[in-house]
């Protein structure tokens, strides 16, 4: 399992250590392309640009799916479970405030009841 | 008294969601009438006591809300790790007492425009918050950003709860 685990980010760390698929995995972000679509964009050649996402690929950071003659690249499950990270934690940056903010309410809450609601508030 | 580990109790969840690439909303309910929510979130004596998470290490210098349209906030904190504070400000845009408020965040040039809701549901508020940014790319990084800031640990916010729990009202 640790093995596994090591080679996996050996893997991440060596597709993340290129510009490129830097690169690629920004305009990923932002949507879907064809490897072609890439290729323009980075000024490649379609095997240039095959090998690099074959690196992604293989780091479980880019996905790939072959329609017709069109091979589109997506993020890879590996980036979505990052994503979902950053999620969970605004998440609970959020539930943490919240939980504090319940204890000044209860406080509020406490004190109209002790000096009665003042009216015309 | 509540168990807080980790798991909050049912109907006083914290949902939030990536409503689309440039959004975030965040739902809470809370066991007050709306008009006691506004007041915490409007007033800087009692928004200092709940806007800064403990696990942050981090402590408000200041706190300044001038709650009305066109008026300006001021945050300002120290971080544990020292350095410079750091400001968080922007602008009221719109202020509907009890119900709603809308406000800039203009520390950043990429900074969302935050729109609270309080949603009084018969002594409950029901409080809807959305960060709309300018594009996806300012969302992501947001996130991010927020990621490195934040510690995996959340130990003090259970001593924190403890200790609020054991008293102290009217801190």
């Amino acid at each position: 399992m640790a093995q596994y685990s090591q080679s996996r980010f050996d893997a991440s760390f060596g597709a993340l250590s290129d510009p490129t698929r830097r690169g690629v995995l920004e305009q990923l972000m932002r949507a879907d392309a064809s490897i072609s679509d890439l290729a323009e964009r980075f000024h490649m050649t379609l095997t240039g640009m095959s090998k690099h996402i074959g690196v992604l690929e293989q780091a479980q950071l880019v996905a790939t799916q072959k329609v017709g003659r069109v091979r589109t690249c997506s993020l890879g499950s590996r980036r979505l479970e990052e994503e979902a990270a950053w999620l969970e934690n605004y998440r609970r940056l959020w539930a943490e405030r919240f939980d504090a903010l319940d204890t000044v309410l209860e406080d509020l809450k406490r004190k109209e009841k002790r000096d009665g609601r003042k009216s015309g508030q | 008294m509540v168990e807080k580990a980790g798991n909050e109790p049912t109907g006083k969840r914290t949902t939030s969601e990536r409503r689309s690439e440039r959004e975030m909303v965040i739902t809470r309910t809370f066991d007050a009438p709306a008009r006691l929510v506004f007041q915490a979130w409007t007033t800087p004596g009692l928004f200092k006591q709940w806007w800064v998470p403990k696990s942050s290490g981090a402590t408000l210098l200041s706190c300044e809300q001038d709650v009305r349209v066109g008026g300006s906030y001021r945050l300002e904190f120290a971080h544990p790790q020292g350095g410079a504070p750091m400001a968080f400000f922007g602008r009221y845009l719109e202020v509907v007492r009890d119900a709603r408020l809308v406000w800039t965040n203009e520390e950043s040039a990429d900074g969302a425009v935050t729109t609270v809701t309080f949603e009084d549901q018969g002594g409950q508020t029901l409080l809807v918050m959305r960060e709309l940014y300018p594009s996806k790319e300012a969302l992501d990084i947001a996130i991010e950003g927020m990621d490195e800031a934040m510690p995996e640990t959340f130990e003090q916010l259970d001593d924190f709860l403890l200790a609020m729990a054991a008293g102290a009202p009217g801190r």
